[in-house]
């Protein structure tokens, strides 16, 4: 679903005009901050006192407007595949489970779930007065059409990896079997049942994403590929579509049969495509948005300095890394010199210098998941002179040395701070090991292609939002099989672990071996490892509700606006 | 004249084909598709969606279906706006930029020919100079940076005009308050286009044997500028305008960006960036058929303005 390689602005223009502008905008921003004396002179919005007298007095119009990035592909739910169409999906549909503000998993259209002895059979409830945005009532063939259209190759989901625990779904998608052999079935209205082909923990987590929504069959019967169109979208979310207007906006309207509607307090939520992120940071201080994206790196600290109170930064589920091509020279089968490049960068420069977003430095692949142990190797407790010398060591060890230098290529995708991050990397390098990095960047989509030659690379940028809070989102990516392993890393051990894993019906033993995976994995170290992703926007104060998750995901229906 | 737009027309049909051929395939030759993800596809997937937007035929039926499909006014779907077809999304996309455009050209002439007529007839004087430094300013300062300093002043700090978009959402929605600073940061550089332009013209106009015989006979300033100098001093001007308002009402990329505005810019830099064959191909299309156009208007604007041309 994610591009992580793309956070937010991505037009050529963009690209072009940022490094442009930004000295320009700085400039003019800075003189107001650094000099004391001359900041009365840039009304900077103070902090306002919102709610009222109580503080908690809600504002007449209940209207969230929010930035969001870049203009989605479709609202289908079964063939939307970027993070912007998710974010309004999740207000117009309402999987069988769903989550709080705070990211945690609670009754979605289903009220309740069993769940069989060997973990493999799930059996959902759904609510008795759950409703289409038509006032059509939700059943469970809703949902079991929905699963076998979502898995149906006819469907072209680009997603529908995502359904492949459930029973069959693998040859499903793979045409192999019809869509009715899926293991799903609607034992009455209120009663699914859903078949696993293994225990997997982390199930009902997947029941929130859109791939597994139902969809409203007459809807979609009539009205054929635009089903998902504003005037013909009937969905099962506590809002509803009301307008859209490509590349100018999209207006949700309250969907008055939402079961929980006596509980929601907006009347409409407004999503605008902003592909800049100095435009949108420009349309929130204009008081246009309530809340933005993204935000542009080096506006961050000017932020910092005076918009504090509405600067959110909280840890996100990605992992930004660099893959080495363990198929070709220099790196293949090199780990002192892997090993080496890694322990060569100052990762605490490079998050606060360089990233300055408050990244958090990373030593391992796996970021931050719930009930998962951080895998983080020995040497990252070590000063940076300590690893240096080690570095030094292993670099002479991998038989390079100053008369006859490392040189090697370094590949990333377009965009400013990947380079800005490739520049610092390659300096670090010169400056401990004596390496000479050659920097090359691609645009997106040719970066993906000659990534997964596995040939034309030797060191690429990469990097990976996790699908759902759980390891193996990031884990299944190394084994060796794996359609995303361009680092072509092959370790049975690795293989074995994770496959174990993913049949380990124990909560407790399916973590360790994950684990273990990993901890074998860095031992190979196929991927460098630099910093986990957090999320980085600013927030009007009279938005009540938002919270930061780790998969920053946020429901509307929680969301109130104060008096402002 | 019905010849005349006859042979046009006609005379249009093999240029919009080489067009058409020479953007298909250059974007068939740049590397990535429009299905490359970052996940890879289930091969039973990639092989429907190929089938489905025909990417499994060979190249030159795929153009000759393209072509069949164009013939009868069908651009195609979009691969992008998966739900959408090329011609809705030209269809929603070029009234904003036409009306940002014709905007942004009609205060441009206005202004530029106004300052440049001043200039000659104030040439080498303060007045001439100081439009002429205020034209220069015009071309070299880029639009990409007035947009964001009119946009800090005027929206963020000021908060007299709106910082982006059409005002949806807001009271005042479509008003004109949300078209001032991207039509005046259009407008700024062909301004002086248009200023410099006149003025090198009418310099040139002023100095013709026609202009002294009605100075001789001691016609006013005024009446010589306006009813016999203008209207051949804007011949250069017109030639200029035709391509480049083609190119404005089909809008900006960079002020589409930085104001967000929904228009047909955006649509090429983000189509061209996905690989949305159709949609790139279709804008070009109309891009190309516009500004033909715009060059027979230009044409017939001559003859209007100099008889000599007429034969």
């Amino acid at each position: 679903m994610r591009r992580p390689g793309r956070p937010g602005p991505a037009t050529p223009a963009a690209r072009l005009l940022l490094p442009l502008l930004l000295p320009l905008l700085l400039a003019l921003t800075a003189t107001g901050c650094s000099k004391p004396g001359e900041e009365a002179a840039i009304p900077v919005p103070q902090a306002v006192a919102v709610g009222g007298a109580s503080g908690t007095e809600l504002a007449a119009e209940q209207i969230l407007r929010a930035a969001n990035g870049a203009e989605p592909e479709t609202l289908d739910p079964h063939r939307a595949t970027g993070v912007t169409a998710s974010n309004i999906l999740r207000d117009l549909f309402e999987g069988l489970t769903t989550e709080a503000a705070d990211g945690s998993i609670i009754p979605g259209a289903a009220e309740s779930w069993t769940v069989s002895e060997d973990g493999r059979v799930y059996t959902f409830r759904l609510r008795a007065n759950g409703r289409w945005s038509n006032g059509d009532p939700v059943v469970a063939e809703d949902f079991a059409f929905g699963l076998r259209r979502s898995a149906d190759p006819a469907t072209l989901s680009e997603y529908s990896a995502i359904l492949y625990p459930i029973e069959n779904a693998d040859a499903v998608v793979n045409g192999r079997l019809p869509p009715e052999k899926l293991g799903v079935r609607a034992i009455d209205d209120r009663t699914l049942e859903i078949r696993l082909h293994s225990p997997t923990p982390y199930f009902l987590g997947l029941l929130n994403h859109s791939s597994t929504y139902a969809v409203h069959r007459p809807s979609l019967a009539k009205f054929g590929s635009k089903f998902a169109r504003a005037g013909n979208l009937v969905g099962n979310g506590a809002f509803r579509l009301n307008e859209w207007k490509v590349q100018s906006h999209i207006q949700l309207l309250r969907n008055t049969y939402y079961w929980d509607d006596a509980n929601t307090t907006l009347t409409e939520v407004w999503y605008y495509p902003v592909e800049s992120a100095e435009s949108e940071l420009n349309r929130y201080r204009a008081g246009e948005f309530d809340l933005t994206y993204t935000l542009p790196n080096r506006q961050i600290p000017w932020l910092r300095k005076n918009l504090a109170k509405e600067l959110r930064i909280a840890p996100y589920m990605g992992s930004y890394v660099y893959g080495f091509n363990t198929s070709q020279p220099p790196f293949k089968d090199n780990i002192p010199l892997r090993k080496a490049l890694a322990m060569a960068l100052d990762r605490e420069v490079i998050v606060t210098k360089v990233g300055g977003a408050g990244e958090i430095a990373g030593y391992s692949w796996v970021p931050p998941v719930t009930g998962y142990t951080l895998q983080t190797p020995e040497w990252a407790s070590w000063t940076q002179e300590q690893r240096n010398a080690e570095a030094r060591r292993l670099y002479a060890e991998a038989g390079y040395s100053a008369e006859k230098p490392l040189r090697f290529q370094l590949l990333y995708n377009t965009e400013t701070n990947h380079r800005r991050l490739a520049v610092a990397m390659a300096a670090m390098w010169r400056d401990v090991l004596g390496v000479e990095t050659e920097i090359l960047s691609q645009e997106w989509q040719v970066f993906l292609q000659t990534r997964r030659t596995k040939i034309d690379t030797q060191l690429f940028r990469f990097g990976w939002i996790g699908d759902y809070d759980d390891p193996y989102t990031f884990a299944e990516i190394l084994q060796t099989t794996h359609g995303m392993n361009d680092m072509a890393y092959s370790n049975p051990r690795y293989d074995e672990l994770v496959e174990r894993a993913s049949r380990e019906g124990d909560a407790a033993a399916r973590m360790a071996l994950l684990e273990e995976a990993e901890r074998v994995m860095l031992d190979d170290m196929p991927v460098l490892p630099i910093y986990f992703y957090v999320t980085k926007r600013v927030i009007k104060p009279w938005v009540q509700g938002y919270e930061d998750n780790i998969l920053d995901h946020h429901h509307s229906r929680f969301v109130r606006i104060l008096k402002h | 004249m019905l010849r005349l737009i006859l042979r046009r027309l006609l005379e249009s049909i093999p240029t919009l084909l080489i067009l058409i051929a020479v953007t298909f395939f250059m974007m068939r030759m740049a590397p990535g598709g429009p299905f490359d993800t970052e996940k890879k596809l289930a091969p039973e997937i990639e092989a429907n969606l190929r089938a489905a937007y025909h990417l499994d035929e060979p190249l030159w039926q795929q153009f000759g279906r393209y072509l069949w499909n164009l013939a009868r006014g069908d651009f195609g779907p979009s691969f992008q706006y998966r739900d959408r077809t090329v011609t809705e999304l030209i269809a929603s996309g070029f009234p904003v930029s036409l009306q940002l455009g014709a905007l942004a050209m009609l205060i441009a002439v206005v202004v530029g020919v106004s300052l440049g007529s001043l200039a000659a007839l104030r040439q080498n004087k303060p007045a001439d100079y100081g439009t002429m430094a205020v034209a220069m300013t015009g071309i070299s300062v880029p639009n990409f940076v007035v947009g964001p300093l009119l946009v800090l002043v005027f929206a963020v700090y000021l908060g007299w005009l709106p910082a982006g978009g059409l005002g949806e959402g807001s009271a005042g929605a479509g008003g004109w308050r949300n078209l001032v600073l991207p039509v005046f940061t259009l407008a700024l550089t062909q301004v002086a286009y248009i200023a410099r332009l006149t003025r090198g013209s009418m310099i040139e106009v002023l100095r013709s044997n026609f202009i002294r015989t009605a100075r001789a006979q001691g016609l006013p300033t005024r009446t010589i500028l306006l009813r016999h100098a203008l209207k051949p001093a804007l011949i250069p001007v017109i030639s200029y305008l035709g391509p480049a308002t083609a190119g404005l009402v089909t809008g900006s990329v960079v002020i589409e960006t930085i104001f967000g505005l929904p228009g047909l810019g955006r649509y090429f830099v983000t189509g061209a960036l996905n690989r949305d064959y159709t949609l790139v191909l279709g804008i070009v299309v109309f891009y190309g058929a516009l500004i033909i156009l715009c060059n027979f208007l230009v044409d017939l604007a001559y003859g209007w303005l100099d008889p000599r041309s007429r034969e």
